[in-house]
C-alpha cells in the first residue's frame, strides 16, 4: 500500500512538474541567445524553438533527456546511447555514441554512417549528405533496425505492463478471487473494457478471443501517451509506424477471423439490385481498409498536434519575455497539459473501442440489417 | 503526407510489431487470461450465490405453503374424526339405548309373567284355604246341622231345592 501511495506520488510530480521542467531545460539555450545580438535574438530563438519540436517529435538513436550549449559553446548532452542495428551488406550493430549526437561521422568496418534529420545514411569518409532539389538527401540509406529511443521506451513500457498486470494475476489467486494493490485500480478498468467495449460491439459469443488484444492496446496506449506527457521527452504514439503497426494488427485480427456473413457484406451485398452490388464491392473492399488506416492516423494526429500545440505554448513563454506574457503561456500550457492527459486515455479507448467495433462486424452473424 | 512517408521509420515499425505481439501474446497467457478467469469465476460465485440464496427463499417459501397445506388437511383431518366420534357416540348411545329397552322390556315382561304366575299361584293357594276353610265350615256347619232331625231334613230340602235350580 505504502508503495503504491509513493507510485502515485511520483506519477503526480511526475506530471505536475513536465510543463516546469521543460522550462528549465530551456533555459540555457535562452541564457546563449541572450548574447546575442539584440535584433537578430527574436527570429533565432523562434527557429531554435521549431527545431526544438521538431527534434522532439523525431525518434532518436540515444536516450536523451536534455541537451544544452554552456557558455563555451559546447555542447552537453545527459542522454544514453542506445545500440544501433543495420542490415547494409551483413548486419552491423554498433553504439549509437559513435555518432556524437549525429555531430561526427561512424566508421563501421569500413562503411561510414551519418545521422541527418534523425535518420542514418551511408556517406563517405567526409559525411557528405548529398540533397537534391527538396532538400531531402539522396545519400543510400541502409535497412535500419536500430533499438532507438522509443524502441525502448516501447520494450520498457511493455516491460512494465507485464510487472503490473502479472502481479495484478497473482493477486488474484493468493487473495481469494479479489484484487490487491494496484489490481483494486486497475480491474474496474478491466472490466469497462470487457463490459462497455467489448461485449457490447462484438457480443457474448466471440467477445473472448479479442479481449487480450483489445486490452493490451488499450493499457499500451494509454500508458505510452501519458508517458509522452513527462518531461522524459518520449513521443511513441506520434510515430506513424507505431501506429501502423497497431493498425495492421488490428486489420489482421479483423481479416482473418472474419465469418462468412462479413465477407458476404462486402462482396455481395444482401439486399440491394445487382448493379449496385458490382459498385458497392470496391466501396466495400477499400472500406476494409481505410477503417484500420482512420484507426492510425487519428491516434497518430491527436498525439502529434497535442505534442506540438502544447510544446509551442511552452514556447511561448522564452519569445514573450513580459511578466505578464510568460505567466499566461504558462498558464495555457498548464491548461493544455490537463486537456493532453483527458486526450491521452481517450484516444487509447477510441483506438480500442473502434478496434472492438470492427471486430464486431467481422463476426457479426444474423442477415439482415 | 511526403513528409510522412519519408520519415516513417521501417525499424520502429519492425519493433513496435514484435514487441507488442509479443506483449500480447505474454499478457494473455500471464496477466489477461488469470485475471478475466478469475474476475468471471468470481462473478459466477457471486451469481451463483444469489441463485443459491434465491432457491432457498423459495424453498422456504415452498415449505411454509407445505405446512400450511399440512396444517389445513390435519384440521380437516382432525374434523373428519371429531365427527366420526360424534357419529359413532350417537350411535353408540342409541344402540345403548335400544338394548336397554329391549333388557327392560324383557324384564319387564319376565317380571309380570312372574307376577301373573305367582298371583295363580296365590289364587290357587287361596282357593285350595278357602275351599278347606268352606268345608271345614261346611263341616261344622253340616255337624251342626245334622245333630237334630229336623235341621237334617231342612238342608236336605233345601239342597234339593237348589239342585232344581241350577
Amino acid at each position: 500500500m505504502h508503495r503504491i501511495t509513493l507510485v502515485k506520488i511520483l506519477t503526480l510530480l511526475f506530471l505536475t512538474v513536465t510543463i516546469s521542467v521543460k522550462a528549465q531545460h530551456d533555459t540555457p539555450e535562452k541564457e546563449t541567445v541572450h548574447v546575442e545580438s539584440s535584433d537578430s535574438e527574436k527570429g533565432s530563438l523562434r527557429t531554435e524553438i521549431k527545431e526544438y519540436i521538431n527534434h522532439h517529435l523525431l525518434d532518436s538513436y540515444d536516450f536523451s533527456l536534455f541537451s544544452y550549449t554552456n557558455d563555451t559553446g559546447e555542447h552537453i548532452y545527459w542522454s544514453a546511447p542506445l545500440p544501433v542495428i543495420l542490415f547494409d551488406g551483413g548486419l552491423k550493430v554498433f553504439s549509437s555514441s559513435k555518432f556524437h549526437h549525429g555531430e561526427t561521422v561512424a566508421n563501421v568496418s569500413g562503411n561510414y554512417y551519418k545521422v541527418f534529420h534523425n535518420k542514418i545514411y551511408k556517406t563517405n569518409a567526409e559525411g557528405t549528405i548529398n540533397l537534391d532539389d527538396h532538400h531531402h538527401p539522396t545519400n543510400a540509406k541502409p535497412l535500419d533496425f536500430s533499438i532507438t529511443k522509443n524502441v525502448t521506451v516501447i520494450f520498457l513500457v511493455g516491460l512494465l505492463m507485464f510487472f503490473m498486470f502479472s502481479r495484478m494475476a497473482k493477486s488474484y489467486k493468493k487473495n481469494g478471487l479479489m484484487p490487491k494493490g494496484m489490481g483494486r485500480l486497475l480491474e474496474p478498468i478491466v472490466l469497462y473494457i470487457r463490459d462497455d467495449i467489448a461485449i457490447p460491439n462484438i457480443g457474448k459469443k466471440h467477445y473472448k478471443k479479442y479481449m487480450s488484444y483489445l486490452l493490451t492496446v488499450f493499457f499500451f496506449v494509454w500508458i505510452i501517451n501519458l508517458l509522452g506527457l513527462t518531461p522524459l521527452g518520449v513521443n511513441v504514439t506520434n510515430n506513424i509506424a507505431v501506429t501502423l503497426a497497431l493498425a495492421l494488427i488490428t486489420y489482421i485480427l479483423t481479416t482473418f477471423t472474419a465469418n462468412k456473413n462479413y465477407w458476404k457484406h462486402i462482396f455481395w451485398m444482401p439486399g440491394v439490385p445487382v448493379p449496385m452490388k458490382f459498385i458497392l464491392a470496391p466501396i466495400e473492399l477499400l472500406g476494409t481498409i481505410i477503417k484500420p488506416f482512420s484507426l492510425m492516423i487519428r491516434l497518430y494526429a491527436n498525439i502529434t498536434a497535442g505534442h506540438i500545440v502544447l510544446m509551442s505554448i511552452i514556447g511561448l513563454m522564452f519569445i514573450f519575455k513580459s511578466w505578464i506574457g510568460s505567466p499566461l503561456s504558462f498558464g495555457l500550457a498548464f491548461a493544455l497539459a490537463l486537456l493532453e492527459l483527458l486526450v491521452a486515455a481517450l484516444q487509447a479507448y477510441i483506438f480500442t473501442m473502434l478496434s472492438a467495433l470492427y471486430f464486431g462486424m467481422a463476426v457479426e452473424e444474423h442477415d439482415d440489417h | 503526407m511526403d513528409k510522412l512517408i519519408e520519415q516513417f521509420s521501417l525499424g520502429l515499425f519492425f519493433w513496435q510489431l514484435i514487441l507488442f505481439v509479443g506483449l500480447v501474446l505474454l499478457l494473455k497467457k500471464f496477466a489477461w487470461g488469470p485475471i478475466l478467469n478469475s474476475v468471471s469465476e468470481r462473478e459466477e460465485g457471486i451469481k451463483s450465490a444469489l441463485d443459491e440464496a434465491e432457491n432457498a427463499r423459495k424453498e422456504m417459501q415452498n415449505l411454509n405453503a407445505d405446512n400450511a397445506r399440512i396444517l389445513k388437511e390435519a384440521r380437516a383431518e382432525r374434523d373428519i374424526l371429531l365427527k366420526e366420534a360424534r357419529e359413532m357416540k350417537d350411535a353408540i348411545i342409541t344402540e345403548a339405548k335400544d338394548e336397554a329397552q329391549v333388557q327392560a322390556n324383557k324384564v319387564v315382561e319376565q317380571a309380570q309373567a312372574t307376577i301373573q304366575s305367582e298371583k295363580q299361584a296365590a289364587i290357587a293357594d287361596l282357593k285350595n284355604q278357602v275351599a278347606e276353610l268352606s268345608i271345614n265350615i261346611a263341616e261344622k256347619v253340616v255337624r251342626g246341622e245334622l245333630s237334630d232331625k229336623n235341621k237334617q231334613t231342612k238342608l236336605v230340602e233345601d239342597l234339593l231345592k237348589e239342585v232344581t235350580i241350577s
